[in-house]
């Protein structure tokens, strides 16, 4: 047979990107809420909202960016409710996110059987999405010989995910704003004592996160092609989400890193073979790797992780001081 | 009192989650119906009676289609304990709920029911209980149940073989669920790879291991990755979603899906998908059921066997309608094949190797069954392979066949 030694690893490289930009949003997503102090473990659910929504209004709109900005309002709305419960309510963070992530599913599957019973969007006939969708290859870059088409030439929203990881990075580390949330973050009684209004802050920037998981979502719904079955298009990916944001410790640039590290085991499992087919020298062994391996590695690698960053002293931790626990004014 | 609140609030939340789960399965035309017997029928799902795709959906269709082919009312007359996961104690506890309902039969759906089924079977000898895909029964009120996809996948197989003859291209792909450690997905990678050979016997067909009975990202990447990397140009399938289809026609190649016909989600590249008709399976029961007229220990005596194992002869499988992207004469082949199959002339794991002209004439030849290891499993000329190697031990693939 003839083989495309190259074009394997290219298709590698661009299969990491391609499969697991939705844990940059999720990633990201999480940290701008946790640097507020809140611990939202409603990330898969989240994401199942603004992805349902994102897909559907997005294809009868037949816009993209309709479909973008649903997604962030819907993940937005998802978050003003766990703002509402744990900021303005007290209620418990790890209880109201679990059970957003119960709500998120269950109104994913209400929502997407509602409208398949009336009549599912198909993507390919909305031609504005699916070109939308289509990649976009960065003059120049994209020429690089292997690594040009992986890393170069991906969808819209690729581009946007970095572009967003990038500000918010900027964020919060360069500006004032930033700055105020962070100190939220780290202990709100100071940060209300000298003018910060806490409330606000922290309803703001939850629903800022929650936004940018949505995104995430229906990214992931336009990389399923729209196909809705039994399965949900999330799949897990808002859990390992909440995961990585502890592997980037905080960090949004890190968070980038994290995703294609996490990403290349995860890809490894679909390209092993095929790479050691191109390469029965030097790679042959992956072949042998059993697949329940491969799909273990992600979390083992995980596990891994939250092992060595809680070993290692806290110093230099990005780990938001307040994390998880709730601001009450009257008890400072 | 904001502590009350936000209690109220996670309430309605959760409240909220499970009135989406209520809603009953709609079912018209059938109250008007009169009800020609009493029989109550019994399901335990794995998944949610409420999906829309896959392995539930097709067998909760197939009960309540079964039901209304004999003129039974699915609103009254079906009891579904459902989302039950394949543990001893919660499959025994919905088997209690359904007995409690007054259920006469118990359908159990997954594989991993087979021992609380089997101790089910024994508490409670008044009741049938039947379980699919499953290998245990007695004598008595316990059967299995399963169907010879084989022989389906076979007929997809031609249609895929005749299209990689026709574009040139010999190279077919296949996202299994699993490959040899289990007969049912051994024996469906083989049936379809049979079928690609007996019209193009230089096509070799490569096969990729999920590793999951669903998993709808990677089903997606396993079918690219074959197209790409293996230049695969016909794209088949044991894996529940669609995706390997959208993944094809995404490519502009061409698929065979599983399950169900899955043209409207890939009409540009779907050829045929090898398909259950559940409801031929359950109506044949309830109407065993039935003829027991309160005795249960009547019913595996009823059916025939403990184990039934029906195939394109019953109409338990087929090949989905050909679609307009079929090469030209596939109907014609499939046509001949399937009829040797239905009289009992000839059955896919045999010494004799059929070989599809262009034209679609169907011809037999004497030839060994061998593995992809060069082991002979059937010698030229040789007896089919029995069937409880297929649906039991079948644990290698055959020539031509390469897992990657």
């Amino acid at each position: 047979m003839e083989m495309d030694k190259l074009g394997v690893i290219t298709t590698f490289i661009h299969n990491i990107v391609v499969y697991n930009i939705p844990l940059l949003y999720g990633t990201v997503g999480e940290i701008v809420v946790e640097k507020s102090g809140s611990l939202n473990l409603g990330v898969e659910g989240i994401m199942a909202v603004g992805a349902i929504f994102g897909y559907i209004v997005g294809c009868y709109t037949n816009s993209m960016l309709v479909g973008i900005l649903t997604a962030f309002a819907m993940g937005a709305l998802m978050g003003l409710l766990f703002a509402a419960l744990t900021v303005s309510l007290q209620a418990n963070q790890n209880i109201t996110g679990l059970t957003l992530t119960t709500f998120g599913l269950g109104m994913y599957f209400f929502v997407g059987n509602a409208i398949k019973a009336v009549r599912w969007p198909i993507m390919s006939d909305y031609s504005s999405i699916k070109n939308g969708f289509a990649d976009i290859a960065i003059p120049g870059l994209s020429q690089i010989p292997v690594v040009g088409k992986g890393l170069f030439s991906h969808n819209i929203l690729v581009y946007l995910g970095i572009v967003i990881a990038l500000c918010m990075w900027y964020y919060l580390n360069r500006t004032t704003p930033g700055l105020r949330l962070r100190a939220v973050g780290e202990n709100p009684g100071s940060a209300d004592s000298v003018g910060i209004n806490v409330k606000r802050t922290k309803y703001l920037h939850i629903c800022l996160g929650c936004g940018i998981m949505g995104i995430g979502g229906y990214y992931m719904g336009l990389n399923m092609s729209g196909s809705f079955s039994s399965a949900c298009w999330i799949n897990g990916y808002g859990w390992i989400a909440v995961a990585l944001v502890i592997f980037a410790n905080w960090n949004p640039i890190m968070a980038i890193l994290g995703t294609f590290v996490f990403g290349f085991f995860n890809t490894l499992r679909v390209s092993g073979s095929s790479l050691a087919v191109a390469f029965p020298e030097t790679l042959g062994w992956l072949a042998a790797v059993p697949t329940q391996l491969y799909q273990a590695l992600p979390f083992i690698i995980t596990a891994i992780v939250l092992v060595v960053t809680s070993v290692r002293k806290r110093e230099g931790s990005g780990l938001p001081a307040a994390l998880g626990l709730n601001y009450f004014r009257e008890e400072r | 009192m904001k502590k009350f609140l936000a209690l109220v609030m996670a309430l309605a939340m959760t409240l909220s989650l499970a009135a989406c789960g209520n809603e009953a399965p709609s079912t018209s035309g059938s109250a008007s119906q009169p009800e020609v017997a009493e029989l109550k029928v019994g399901a335990i799902y794995i998944n949610s009676k409420n999906d829309t795709a896959g392995y539930t959906f097709a067998h909760h269709s197939g009960i309540v289609g079964g039901m209304k082919d004999l003129g039974l009312n699915p609103e009254t007359q079906l009891v579904i304990v459902d989302e039950v996961p394949e543990d001893k104690q919660q499959v025994l506890a919905a088997v209690d709920t359904l007995v409690g309902q007054g259920a006469d039969i118990i359908f159990g759906i997954s594989f991993g029911y087979i021992d609380a089924m089997e101790e089910a079977a024994g508490l409670y000898p008044d009741v049938i209980f039947s379980h699919g895909t499953g290998y245990k029964s007695n004598e008595t009120n316990f059967n299995n149940y399963f169907g010879r996809a084989y022989q389906a996948r076979y007929l997809a197989g031609i249609a895929a073989g005749l299209k990689s003859l026709e574009t040139g291209n010999n190279n077919v792909g296949y996202v299994a669920a699993y490959t040899t450690a289990y007969a049912e997905t051994a024996s469906g990678i083989n049936g379809f790879a049979l079928g690609v050979q007996a019209a193009n016997p230089n096509a070799k067909v490569y096969v990729k291991n999920l590793g999951a009975w669903a998993d709808e990202v990677n089903e997606k990447a396993y079918a690219e990755e074959l197209i790409n990397t293996f230049n695969c140009g016909v794209i088949s399938q044991h894996c529940d979603s669609a995706q390997p289809q959208i993944a094809a026609q995404n490519a502009g190649v061409f698929g065979c899906g599983y399950n169900s016909d899955m043209t409207a989600d890939a009409p540009a590249a779907h050829l045929t998908a090898a398909i259950w008709n559940w409801n031929v399976y359950y109506a044949t029961a309830m109407q065993a059921a039935m003829d027991c007229a309160g005795d249960a220990s009547k019913f595996v005596e009823k059916m025939g066997g403990s184990a039934y194992y029906g195939g394109l002869k019953e109409g338990f499988v087929d090949a989905s309608p050909l679609t307009e992207n079929c090469a030209a004469n596939t109907d014609k082949a499939i046509e001949a094949v399937k009829a040797m199959i239905v009289n009992g002339e000839w059955d896919v794991f045999s010494g004799v190797k059929l070989s599809i002209a262009a034209d679609g004439t169907v011809t037999s030849a004497d030839a060994a069954l061998v593995d992809n290891a060069g082991n002979e499993i059937v010698a030229a000329g040789g007896p089919s392979v029995e069937d409880g190697v297929i649906t039991g031990t079948m644990n290698y693939l055959v020539a031509g066949v390469e897992e990657v």
